[in-house]
């Protein structure tokens, strides 16, 4: 914290701010329209924001539906309401004080029991901070589009529930089991996807409906008489190029799915689509919302508008945010990505402006520049895996004490591979780096191959990164994915030595989905 | 540019669809951990809300994943004491999350139950959800009928408070132009003959005297008709329609003797706990009458009935006498539903038994619905156990179950009370 210097010259200028626990939507108003001046004076490109103020129990609402302020309705989000709802009453962990959502206006909801500081702290972090990633950052303007997110969750709840109306209930609850099973291989990895927009969204329906099922019955209707067989061996593959996007591949080719069920496979895999982003840059979006609220307000405090009190009680959140305990600590629970990208962020600000020899070396392309335009830079174009390759620098690295250790099932023993040395920076970087792709964290399963001439079988391969297996839960959602595909689905290993080999098969017929209707 | 909305008063359960669904998807499972949770209740909180927890795999949400095993590659914080190609024993546990080494965090996957608290109101649904009492008659008027008044259009006849002016109005108005219609044709004819005479200059005919004449004498006719007569009044009409509602009275006999032990006693009360509570959550209109017994027997009040700590020697076919006066006395009019629960340790004074047995089967079970005898003893059923399995032989509306210990409670009483298919 910088108090040290002087502050006095401001002191007349402009009455303090509001200070004391309680809040009033004036006092917030106060707070947003200093914080948003400086802001625009670090040149922060943000959406217009729109403060929402809720109670705990909506809090807890808005964390059961994935953060959404609407969403179709689900079991599953019952459960983690209930889940939610029973920690908070004992008392056993807080909520967050603010949820932000990606959307043009940026909404942050504040949570009504903080206090004026913590609104103050939140509108900094959310409002300003996260929103401006959003609008900034590359994977959030391809990835997702904030102008039609609302709506389109909005339209996506109406579908279900008509077709709930329609189908029964149970028939679609199946459908979105099945289908969240497979969520996480729903998303387009490295195709961009068009944008969302409401209006196309609702124009297309009926005709997408139409064309695609044609399409579906396209497929098998040119299926050739079965005295071709015996070239088959020689055949092309369906895809011709294994097809990363489970979903999406259920939804366009899926045999025995009715029309209404590829648009709610439709439905889940663009919700998929729009979270993908956030995965994928958690270390560098809460690093950059903590490294604006500890600036912003701090350059506030400077300009004399902050009382003391607020800021001790500011700063013991925020030092609660960035605790990183060792790994041998009991309240280890891996690294903390607050404290990482709050420290990356830090440090490339002190590499622009107050350079040594060993950043010259590591960054001399940064060094010494300006260091609103770096951030600028850094923020736009990266996402976790790339940002820590290119921004961890040694003294993170020292600071934080980092080391690697290779778990190797065919050793009986751990290995050290790197710690915080001159020799080990590099392979460290590279390490982290690799923990952040997503690619290395979640497994590789591609759909291989249909069997378009014979039981119209659908054959996966799991390519292992590093012979890491498959966990529990595989089969079931094995079976999840045989039910939309309607016949046998096949499940095969690529071994390192290139060997295939077939791990689950679910035989296909018995576990069709047929709707109610 | 920036806009503070107030959302706390929008509405809260947003969640509320969510979560019905999930009650409704683990019913099953939340079925059964509500009856085991009632094992452990005291009579007391048997209303309030209960914890609920099952068992997490039961509802997981399966997804692809990595698992254990092959090469793992990880950073931590906080060096203290490697360095590079140090080799570290395996931490304990397995596959390695002691002490946040190795994958701890991969794994994710643990089999922890889930717990969740259930509210008072989802509680007891399920808790007597598909319970009713067995051949209830809900056709009958009774004779203490609640009526609903609804509207049934309008009358010609009524008080004045319940005059529609619309409809009074509607009447008069169309009465007079009824009335008043073959004079009006008759007075445009004439005004006709008076304009044409009148332009013909013929001012001062008898021609035209006569016309005027007749037009006032039409005119003040037609004034004559009554602007509002006693038969255009109509009066809102209401009607009270006697709804049938059922009558029913529960009596519940307890034996507080001396065999019976502290345990009994608690586990009788309890049973009569659950008969109470389903009876004043399931049914609006239903009579409750108290007859606990030792050698002789009483009828008291709720309170009393399960809190009174007096006790004494057994002899049953007093409550049963009792039980039968009052029947007598009260509910012989035929228009009521008689059911009745007797709890007892079975321990009678032998000679009394087969006088219980000929009270119930002859002057008792006739009048009955249902009449359900609970033994709570732990052995071999006693003297008046055997002598009631006469009796359901031959009646079909009596039924007897055992509890031998307080988990066969609900059990029993599920079984006793359970929906039948009409």
């Amino acid at each position: 914290m910088k108090t040290t210097r002087p502050r006095t010259r401001d002191r007349a200028a402009k009455a303090p701010l509001p200070s004391g626990s309680e809040w009033s939507v004036e006092a917030i108003d106060r707070y947003n329209e200093e914080i948003a001046r400086v802001a625009a004076h670090y040149k922060l490109d943000i959406y217009p924001v729109q403060v929402e103020i809720i109670t705990a129990e909506q809090m807890m609402d808005a964390y059961a539906s994935v953060g959404m302020p609407v969403n179709y309705h689900h079991w599953s989000f019952g459960k983690h309401f209930l889940a939610t709802e029973k920690g908070y009453r004992r008392g056993q962990m807080g909520l967050a004080y603010e949820i932000v959502i990606n959307s043009n206006p940026c909404i942050a909801y504040l949570m009504e029991e903080n206090t004026l500081t913590m609104q103050g702290l939140v509108i900094a972090h959310a409002a300003y901070g996260h929103n401006s990633f959003f609008k900034g950052n590359y994977l959030f303007r391809t990835w997702t589009n904030a102008d039609a997110i609302i709506d389109y969750l909005l339209f996506a709840r109406n579908y279900i529930t008509q077709c709930e109306e329609r189908h029964g209930e149970e028939a679609v609850e199946l459908l979105l089991d099945s289908c969240h099973a497979l969520m996480n291989l729903g998303v387009d990895r490295y195709k961009r996807p068009p944008k969302l927009s409401l209006a196309k969204e609702k124009l297309r329906q009926q005709e997408r409906e139409e064309y695609l099922q044609s399409q579906v019955n396209d497929l098998w209707r040119t299926l050739p008489a079965h005295d071709v067989r015996a070239d088959a061996r020689g055949e092309a593959r369906f895809p011709p190029e294994p097809e990363e996007n489970l979903l999406y591949f259920v939804e366009k080719n899926a045999p025995l799915l009715e029309p209404w069920q590829r648009e709610v496979v439709r439905i889940v895999r663009k919700v998929a689509q729009y979270f993908f982003p956030q995965r994928q840059t958690q270390v560098m979006n809460e690093g950059w919302a903590t490294f604006w609220h500890y600036t912003l307000l701090n350059h506030l405090y400077d300009e004399g508008l902050l009382a003391d009190s607020f800021m001790l009680e500011f700063l013991q959140s925020h030092t609660n945010v960035v605790a990183q305990p060792p790994y041998n600590s009991r309240w280890f629970g891996g690294l903390n990505p607050y404290a990482l990208g709050f420290a990356m962020w830090r440090d490339i600000r002190r590499i622009c402006e107050d350079p040594d020899d060993e950043d010259r070396r590591w960054f001399p392309e940064i060094a010494g520049s300006d260091w609103l335009e770096t951030f600028d830079f850094a923020m736009r174009n990266f996402k976790d895996e790339s940002f820590v390759a290119q921004y961890l620098s040694p003294k993170v690295m020292r600071d934080f004490r980092l080391f690697a250790v290779v778990d190797d099932d065919h050793e009986d023993k751990l290995e050290v591979s790197a710690i915080h040395d001159d020799a080990g920076f590099r392979k460290l970087r590279e390490i982290l780096s690799d923990q952040y792709n997503l690619g290395a964290r979640e497994p590789n399963v591609q759909v291989w191959n249909v069997d378009l001439r014979g039981d119209r079988s659908l054959t996966l391969r799991h390519t292992p990164f590093r012979r890491r297996p498959l966990g529990e839960g595989t089969d079931e959602v094995m079976r999840h994915l045989a039910r939309l595909w309607g016949f046998t689905v096949r499940l095969e290993r690529a071994g390192e030595d290139g060997k295939v080999e077939l791990v689950h098969e679910i035989r296909g017929e018995t576990t069709r989905p047929r709707a109610t209707s | 540019m920036v806009r503070i909305i107030d959302r706390r008063f929008d509405s809260k359960n947003k969640s509320a669809v969510n979560r019905q669904r999930f009650m409704r998807r683990f019913k099953q499972q939340i079925r059964k951990a509500v009856s085991e949770a009632i094992h452990g209740r005291s009579i007391r909180d048997l209303e309030n809300g209960e914890q609920i927890s099952i068992p997490a795999r039961d509802l997981s949400e399966p997804s692809l994943h990595h698992g254990k095993g092959g090469v793992w590659e990880q950073v931590f914080p906080g060096n203290d004491q490697f360095s590079t190609g140090d080799r570290i024993k395996r931490p304990l546990g397995g596959g390695g999350d002691g002490a946040g080494k190795g994958k701890a965090s991969q794994d994710g996957e643990h089999e922890d139950d889930f717990v969740f608290q259930l509210s008072r109101e989802e509680f007891l649904d399920l808790f007597f959800e598909d319970l009713e009492l067995p051949r209830l008659i809900r056709t009958q008027l009774a004779k203490v009928t609640d009526y609903k008044t609804r509207r049934a259009g309008f009358t010609s006849d009524g008080v004045p408070a319940n005059i529609n002016i619309v409809r009074s109005m509607r009447g008069a108005l169309g009465r007079r132009l009824a009335l008043g219609s073959p004079w009006v044709a008759r007075i445009r004819e004439l005004q006709q003959a008076l304009d044409e005479a009148l332009a013909r200059g013929a001012e001062d005919s008898e021609e035209v005297r006569g016309l005027r004449e007749e037009l006032a004498a039409l005119r003040a006719r037609i004034d004559r008709i009554p602007f509002i007569d006693r038969f255009d009044l109509r009066y809102n009409n209401r009607v009270k329609e006697p709804r049938p509602t059922t009558q029913a009275v529960m009596f519940c006999v307890m034996d507080v003797s001396g065999s019976m032990d502290e345990g009994r006693k608690s586990m009788a009360k309890r049973f009569f706990m659950l008969l109470y509570l389903f009876l004043t959550r399931s049914y609006e209109h239903i009579e409750v009458v108290f007859i606990r017994h030792h050698t002789v027997a009483k009828e008291v009040d709720e309170d009393e009935f399960f809190h009174s700590r007096e006790s004494g020697g057994t002899v049953v076919s007093s409550a049963l006498e009792l039980m039968r006066n009052i029947l007598r006395e009260r509910y012989a009019n035929g228009q009521w539903n008689v059911y009745g629960a007797q709890a007892s340790d079975g321990d009678n004074w032998d000679n009394d038994s087969p006088v219980c047995g000929r009270l119930l089967g002859k002057e008792i079970l006739p009048w009955c619905q249902y009449f359900a005898y609970v033994e709570i003893t732990a052995g071999e059923p006693q003297n008046l156990w055997r002598e009631y399995t006469k009796l359901e032989a031959a009646h079909d509306n009596f039924a007897m179950q055992r509890i031998e210990s307080p988990a066969d409670i609900y059990p029993v009483f599920r079984e006793l009370f359970k929906k039948t298919l009409a």
